[in-house]
């Protein structure tokens, strides 16, 4: 069993994000990126399956500045391979893009199953994941965790979990593409020695975009802009004795707390 | 290239309350465009569900066995066959579970493109503007959408519900005999819980800001000083610090106590989802520009693991 996961640079969220001079996209070169939480959950249940069924853990991305240092960090972790493709790929690429270039490189690769992370917090044109599956012609499944490979059956089986807590267990054919919400368990840490160790011992591997057809989004951004608050929550100034006297006398006269009376 | 279609959701026998919302937005487009609006609903057994859509000019069913539980597969292979030839101006789906994996599924399978994430959508003289939830709920794009055929999805709340009712027409569309590689084998209901939080007139909700599952004691302190169950986001449940039946947002419950004091949550838009319409919101998060202060009352910056321990100690000791 050949697990694939493609892995994704995004604005690290905690950051303030600014826009660039024209207003249509962020200032990318202010910018923080982190790994997209969602495609470390969707590692972290590969390098699971790996352990629990001895599947073959590929990492792959499209490059960017800093990924190799998200490629060696998934190798650290207990990836097999990690690939990275190569070519001339704009800062903020679509994801219907993105889909056509991995579609390029899995199909020169052997995967059975590719897990993606569910969603990322920049895919105004749809998940990757969706449109991979749609660019490979392979069923997809989003919002899915509990994934059991069945090899000899040729399926995966996984939940996908729905609004209020319910979920279906549903089974597809393989070769599949998984949105993954949350692995079985939190995504683990490589030590930064063991990260210099594997950059020392390790290759990455690369191989170049397949030159295609590519269907743009096709979507023109007019503006990012912030949200208008259009009740800003009322913000107690202080330091903590002071926030908390303010707070308890809010919520007292609210009726909310009964706290002294 | 006319018509607004809806897609309708009907997951268990109930229609989506997003369905409404997105017919009620789909009849300000379609009116002022001069275009039909169509429901499409995939399922099995409809025809208790079809009414309800029926502010609608068109109600088309897709109703088969085949479709009688959600296997996207199955379902956008349907649905792409009675929406391609209607080559509508615009394609309004529901951004639930469900509504991920259709709208892009349905925009790789037709090649129309998708703005993900909507909160909106208008005409703007000829032209059809989406405005999209971008970076966790920091940034919106406005997004020309262009003049051939679109897909949006849409965030449940964005819009009102039209009432359910109307004169449109019904129509059963045939389901052409595809084979769906995927399957649904059997519905998992949420494990019974000691606790549920949709009942609790209060709730300390609490999110990954407070660092680890060594400081759950410290917010269980305090929901037991001011008479509180506790809940979460995703990231918490997901960790395992706290079981699922706690869980609020998007893939967890939906609740509106009368408190809810957000200790250490950002405030992403799958939570806000589920717990935007409490009475009263109390926010406590060291980033003053995090997005659950948009939707609080009330918003503190701090460290919840100094301020949370304070109020509890302020509240036990009284006046």
């Amino acid at each position: 069993m050949n697990l694939l996961v493609p892995l994704k640079l995004v604005p690290d969220l905690v950051e303030e994000l600014t826009l660039n001079e024209a207003g249509t996209d962020l200032d990318r070169d202010a910018l923080i990126y982190k790994l997209n939480e969602f495609d470390d959950q969707a590692l972290e249940e590969a390098l699971v399956l790996k352990e629990t069924t001895g599947a073959t853990v590929t990492a792959i991305a499209l490059d960017a500045p800093e990924i190799d240092q998200v490629l060696f960090t998934a190798l650290a972790k207990g990836a097999d391979r990690a690939v990275k493709v190569t070519g001339d790929f704009e800062p903020g690429i679509d994801n219907h893009t993105a889909a056509q270039v991995l579609a390029g490189a899995v199909r020169g690769q052997q995967v059975d199953l590719v897990l993606c992370g569910v969603q990322a917090p920049d895919d105004l044109d749809g998940q990757l994941g969706v449109l991979l599956a749609g660019a490979l012609g392979w069923p997809h499944v989003s919002v899915v965790s509990g994934i059991e490979p069945d090899s000899a059956a040729g399926v995966v089986r996984c939940h996908q979990e729905y609004a209020g807590g319910s979920m279906a267990l549903l089974e597809t054919e393989l070769p599949a593409v998984l949105g993954v919400q949350a692995a079985r368990q939190p995504p683990r840490y490589a030590a930064v020695s063991t990260i210099r160790k594997v950059m020392k011992e390790k290759q990455l591997e690369e191989v170049a975009a397949t030159p295609g057809e590519v269907v743009a989004s096709k979507l023109q951004v007019r503006r990012l802009f912030k949200p208008e608050s259009r009740a800003h929550a009322r913000m107690l100034e202080g330091d903590v004795t002071r926030q908390v006297e303010d707070l308890v006398a809010a919520l007292n006269e609210r009726g909310v707390l009964k706290v002294g009376v | 290239m006319a018509g607004i279609v809806v897609i309708a959701e009907a997951l268990n026998g109930t229609l989506n309350e997003v369905s409404l919302e997105l017919l009620s937005k789909g009849r300000e487009l379609a009116t002022s465009l001069g275009q039909p609006l169509i429901a499409v609903l995939a399922g099995e057994g409809l025809d208790a569900l079809a009414p309800p859509l029926q502010s609608a000019d068109r109600v088309v069913l897709l109703d088969d066995p085949a479709l009688g539980k959600f296997t996207p597969d199955a379902h956008e292979q349907a649905i792409a066959a009675v929406i391609a030839p209607m080559e509508p101006r615009l394609v309004m789906i529901g951004n639930t579970t469900a509504g991920m994996d259709l709208a892009a599924g349905l925009a790789a399978r037709l090649h129309w493109p998708l703005a993900a994430y909507c909160t909106g959508v208008r005409m703007e003289a000829s032209d059809l503007i989406g405005v999209a939830q971008l970076y966790g709920g920091k940034l919106f794009a406005e997004v020309e959408l262009g003049s051939q055929s679109v897909i949006i999805s849409v965030i449940p709340g964005s819009f009102p519900a039209v009432a359910p009712g109307g004169t449109g027409v019904i129509e059963r569309a045939a389901v052409p005999a595809g084979k769906s590689r995927t399957r649904f084998k059997e519905l998992i209901a949420l494990e019974a819980a000691d606790v549920d939080i949709k009942k609790a007139q209060a709730l300390v909700s609490v999110g990954r800001g407070i660092g680890g599952p060594e400081n759950l004691d410290i917010v269980q302190d305090l929901a037991r000083a001011i008479g509180a169950e506790v809940a979460a986001s995703r990231p918490v449940v997901d960790s395992g610090w706290l079981p699922k039946a706690r869980q609020v947002g998007k893939s967890g419950l939906t609740v509106k106590p009368k408190l809810y004091f957000a200790v250490g949550i950002s405030g992403a838009p799958e939570h806000l989802q589920g717990m935007k319409d409490a009475e009263f919101i109390v926010a406590v998060n060291t980033d003053a520009a995090a997005p659950i202060f948009e939707v609080a009352h009330l918003g503190i910056v701090a460290d919840a693991l100094e301020f949370v321990p304070a109020l509890t100690e302020r509240v036990r000791a009284g006046a």
